[in-house]
């Protein structure tokens, strides 16, 4: 509000410089020209005395000065005499006016609107420094966090608060860094050397190198129960071509988590690429743990997880034919996931179990032409 | 603050530099005394919009509000608070919101102190004025906005060049700026002259002293850029007739020319077609500075970014004001009025030798720069045009100019008496002629340029106390009389002498320099010594010290000459780690006017470090010179006659009080 007053304050401002010297009463008349002219013709003159009188010039040298500038006199006062008045001055004051009221503000707002940014606040250093934590701005938290470690560089709290905060950021090498130096000071644990590894995976690009295959080694030393470590560890088979164990090492996984797991779905997709049996799914759609976990997966995790999801959706479809949102639904997925052939059997499977439904049958059409699957 | 007042306050700059185009200019040629009025209200209201906007970006700076994009991109929170506050303008959208605020200012002053302008003049002025504010506000908003915000805001910046870290800074922009956009107002005077049609001796009058304003800013600007190179490079150079010092010479010879033909236009009314023009030409060239610098035509240190976009709408500002003020040019020129006549030996005739000799050194700057640019652009071809081409032709047009500089206020108007002058002038060229042996006997042997040139700037120091001694008529009238009439003398001719003695000055610290340096380049261990120019250096120590924001390794000399120890001298390597980005720390002790450089290099694979060593004797002369020249311009513009000449337009009758008077009105 502040700022909108200061804004109208200075615009007014803007405005008042045109209308202040127009105003009648105003008009102390102008120094004209030839008037201008005879002012310096006669201080001219004058030095030209001056100089005289000092003996700086010569007489002659100062009468010829003195005829040229009385030549200048003469023009210059012949001028004054042809000067004129102007007129019609009130409505060319009037234009400048209205010019001045409606332009200033139309041009100025019209411009600031579509370049600036009214509703963003200063943002101080020291101000952002000293207030209280604020969860959205992340760079402050990071930077608080790396002055206390430099300052105490062996606090090994502090590295592993700020490691996954990088990894969310994307500063993969930062991230590695912090969790490892949280393992030094703090020795190690699951959390710490899945948060390592998978920190190094995807600074790889999704590959699990054998320094990350090290830490889940590592973290499933102290906790051989940690679904992470086992996931990439089979990942980690997969990736060396050794397919049946990490179909194993992935089934164990299955057996051994709770039925409403975040990572079932995401470890269904990946025993279905290395042609192990997928076990049946069994919660509904995505709860808000699998969103949460969603989170925290790189971009390749995130649509295999999403990809769970869909297949997820699929299976109760096919057992329990009769939610059209549900159809809908796997028909828009399918499409968003580049899968267009699934998608059209999507669309011929919901057509058959609505065939006598004709308001469903028109939503079904509709989808279809809207996703492109008419063919 | 908020930055979001400053980015107002830019646009409705822009608004009001519009208004101030438009309205003083079309008062006057409707001859509306209120509608001109209007001008100068809006020229100070423009400079406080600018000013605000400025001071916004600056606060902006100062409390590292990184959600200011600018602010991220060319600060970071570690630096000192005197190099926040410079890093406002050590990139290209501060730099250039400072250009257009001291555009700004140069108007304002224009309607604060233009109280003895005819009205119809100083509309026209500010109405150009504001054309070209109207421009460079474009060009800011468009393709430089410094308001530019980033959500989030990052925690840091990106830190400022680690050259420009330095307070050279804090002094060399502005002061350059000041000279570079301080002709604007003379090519304002041009233009309104142009429009008006009308142009005599009170003009010249009007427009001298913002020319000398212009050019004592611009020479003190050229030398402390100079001396920045110098100490910052760490090359130990002076002057590299690197493109963008050319950009800033190229308005100085203009300039220079400008003011002395806007002497002979003001006594004589003669030249008047030939000052509008230099009037021209001063502005133009800073405008093409401003795009060699800014387009990204060239890379060097100034070039802070490059996008062609940018390039592309400064050509476009240097087409249109260039190419319309030229058009103008031509169309008028032929209309105004010749003057006085002159013989060519006179006062006149020194002062177009002078122009010819200026413009000509200013178009051979123009020739090596823009040719390899040129010719890059027809056939992809790349040249450099290097300081021997440079320091042959500028070097050759001003061994006559200096020979000719005490000749010419020696000389009178209209007709001048040369062999007087030259007899006036003996003592001077004797007294040349024995410094000159003096330094051929110093050097015993080695380039003659030494001596002649010595010789040379001796004679123009000396001619010049001759011009004054010899107005005042010592030797002819007695010594009381001729002391009245020194103290008679205006304020000008003092200035003038002064210049010319700083022209003397500087060449015999430019001859000195590049005919006696000495150079020395070697690797040194701890405890190990070279000598150089006569000065023996010993390394003592390598010391790592750190600071706010850098890493430095300092090597620590000790100086001998003789046996006897005389202090000792620092250089440095910097690390700014924020850049990572390595600079020089040059050490330098002063020796009277001679200087000893000492420049650290990078380490050498044995241990030890490499060192380069200069003797550099009288080089501190050169920017000497330079502020001599600066402060003569200064004392010229003091001169009262620059101040006088207000009109006294009929008073407004005042009520009441003295009727009488009215009546008599």
């Amino acid at each position: 509000m502040l700022l909108w007053i200061a804004f109208s304050l200075m615009t007014g401002a803007a405005i008042l410089a045109v209308l202040w010297p127009l105003r009648t009463g105003a008009a102390a008349p102008a120094a004209s020209t030839a008037e201008a002219d005879l002012a310096v013709y006669r201080d001219q003159l004058a030095e030209i005395e001056r100089d005289r009188a000092a003996g700086l010039i010569a007489p002659a040298e100062g009468e010829a000065a003195r005829t040229e500038v009385a030549r200048r006199i003469l023009r210059a006062t012949a001028e004054r005499a042809s000067e004129g008045e102007a007129s019609g001055e009130g409505r060319r004051r009037r234009v400048v006016a209205v010019v001045a009221l409606l332009g200033v503000p139309l041009l100025a707002g019209g411009l600031y609107l579509s370049l600036g940014s009214p509703l963003y606040p200063p943002q101080p250093l020291a101000q952002r420094l000293e207030a209280q934590p604020n969860p959205s701005d992340i760079a402050i938290l990071i930077r608080k966090v790396e002055s206390h470690l430099e300052a105490n560089p062996n606090d090994g709290r502090g590295y592993e608060v700020v490691a996954p905060i990088y990894a969310r950021i994307g500063r993969l090498d930062d991230a590695a860094r912090a969790w490892a130096n949280a393992i030094r000071l703090l020795g190690p644990n699951a959390q710490r050397e899945t948060g390592l590894g998978e920190a190094l995976t995807a600074q790889a690009g999704g590959v699990v190198t054998a320094e990350a295959k090290a830490a889940f080694e590592a973290a499933l030393a102290a906790d051989p129960q940690d679904p992470k470590a086992q996931y990439f560890l089979g990942l980690a088979a997969e990736q060396d071509g050794q397919k049946e164990q990490a179909a194993a090492r992935w089934s164990a996984l299955v057996a051994q988590s709770p039925p409403d797991a975040p990572w079932l779905g995401l470890l269904r997709e990946a025993l279905a690429r290395v042609g192990a049996p997928v076990p049946v799914a069994a919660g509904p759609g995505p709860g808000a743990a699998d969103m949460a976990a969603a989170e925290s997966l790189t971009p390749e995790q995130r649509e295999a997880m999403v990809r769970g999801m869909v297949e997820r959706l699929e299976a109760r479809l096919a057992q329990q034919g009769d939610d059209i949102e549900g159809w809908l639904r796997l028909m828009r997925a399918w499409t968003v996931l580049g899968q267009q052939d699934k998608a059209k059997t999507a669309a011929g499977q919901a057509r058959t179990h609505f065939a006598s439904d004709t308001a469903a049958l028109g939503r079904i059409d509709a989808l279809a032409r809207e996703l492109g699957l008419e063919s | 603050m908020n930055p979001e007042i400053g980015h107002y306050a830019l646009v409705l700059s822009l608004a009001v530099a519009i208004l101030m185009t438009a309205i003083p200019i079309w008062g006057a040629r409707t001859g509306d005394a209120a509608l001109m009025r209007v001008g100068s209200t809006l020229a100070l209201v423009l400079a406080g919009f600018v000013g605000l906007s400025f001071a916004t970006l600056v606060v902006a700076y100062v409390q590292s509000d990184f959600s200011v994009l600018n602010v991220v991109e060319n600060s970071h929170s570690a630096k000192p608070l005197l190099y926040r506050i410079t890093g406002t303008w050590g990139n290209h959208e501060g730099s250039m919101l400072l250009w257009v605020l001291v555009l700004a200012i140069f108007a304002a002053l224009v309607a604060l102190f233009g109280g003895n302008l005819p009205a119809r003049l100083k509309a026209n002025v500010l109405g150009v004025q504001g054309a070209v504010a109207v421009a460079f506000l474009l060009f800011i908003l468009l393709t430089s906005n410094p308001f530019i915000r980033v959500v989030p805001p990052p925690a840091e910046g990106q830190d400022l060049n680690p050259i420009l870290q330095d307070i050279g800074l804090a002094i060399h922009p502005p002061l350059l700026y000041l000279g570079y956009v301080g002709f604007s107002i003379t090519f304002a005077f041009a233009v309104a002259a142009l429009i008006e049609g009308r142009i005599d001796a009170a003009w010249a009058r009007w427009v001298r002293p913002w020319a000398l304003t212009a050019w004592a800013f611009l020479t003190l600007g050229i030398a402390m850029g100079s001396y920045w190179a110098y100490y910052e490079l760490g090359w130990g150079g002076w002057w590299f007739w690197d493109p963008v010092e050319n950009a800033s010479l190229m308005p100085w010879f203009a300039g220079t020319a400008l003011i002395h033909s806007a002497v002979v236009m003001e006594k004589r009314d003669a030249l008047k077609v030939w000052t509008v023009l230099l009037a021209i030409l001063a502005f133009s060239l800073s405008l093409l500075g401003t795009f060699l610098v800014r387009s990204g035509v060239l890379t060097s240190v100034h070039a802070f970014a490059t996008d062609p976009s940018r390039g592309v709408f400064i050509l476009a500002i240097l087409v249109f004001f260039i190419g319309g003020s030229l058009a103008l040019y031509a169309l008028r020129a032929p209309m105004l009025r010749q003057g006085g006549l002159f013989a060519p030996v006179s006062r006149e005739g020194a002062l177009v030798l002078n122009n010819l000799l200026l413009t000509a050194a200013a178009a051979a700057v123009l020739v090596g720069t823009l040719y390899p640019l040129a010719l890059e652009a027809y056939n992809g071809a790349k040249i450099t045009v290097g300081p021997p081409y440079f320091n042959l032709t500028v070097g050759a047009l001003m061994l006559p100019v200096a020979f000719a500089m005490p000749f010419g206020p020696l000389l009178a108007w209209k007709r001048g008496d040369l062999a007087g002058a030259a007899q006036r002038l003996m003592a001077a060229f004797g007294a040349a002629i024995v410094i000159a042996a003096l330094a051929a006997y110093a050097q015993g042997g080695g380039p003659l340029l030494a001596p002649f040139g010595m010789g040379l700037a001796a004679f123009v120091v000396i001619g010049a106390v001759a011009e004054v001694t010899e107005r005042a008529g010592f030797g002819r009238v007695p010594r009381a009389t001729a002391f009245a009439r020194l103290r008679g003398l205006p304020r000008s001719v003092f200035g003038a002498a002064l210049a010319h003695a700083g022209v003397g000055v500087c060449l015999f610290g430019i001859i000195a320099e590049t005919s006696w340096n000495a150079e020395r380049i070697t690797g040194v261990k701890v405890g190990g010594r070279f000598e150089v120019g006569g000065y023996e250096l010993t390394l003592d120590r390598l010391e790592p010290r750190n600071g706010p924001n850098y890493r430095d390794l300092a090597g620590v000399f000790t100086i001998r000459r003789g046996g006897v120890d005389i202090g000792t001298i620092e250089s440095s390597k910097r690390l700014f780690t924020a850049r990572n980005m390595p600079t020089t720390e040059s050490g330098i002790r002063t020796f009277g006017f001679s200087q000893l450089y000492v420049s650290l290099g990078d380490e050498l694979p044995g241990g030890g470090v490499g060192v380069r060593a200069y003797w550099k004797p009288y080089v501190t002369l050169i920017w000497i010179g330079s502020i001599i020249m600066a402060l003569g311009g200064a004392l010229s513009l003091s001169d009262r006659r620059l101040r006088v000449g207000a009109p006294k337009p009929a008073k407004k009758p005042k009520p009441a009080a003295e009727p009488k008077v009215v009546a008599a009105e």
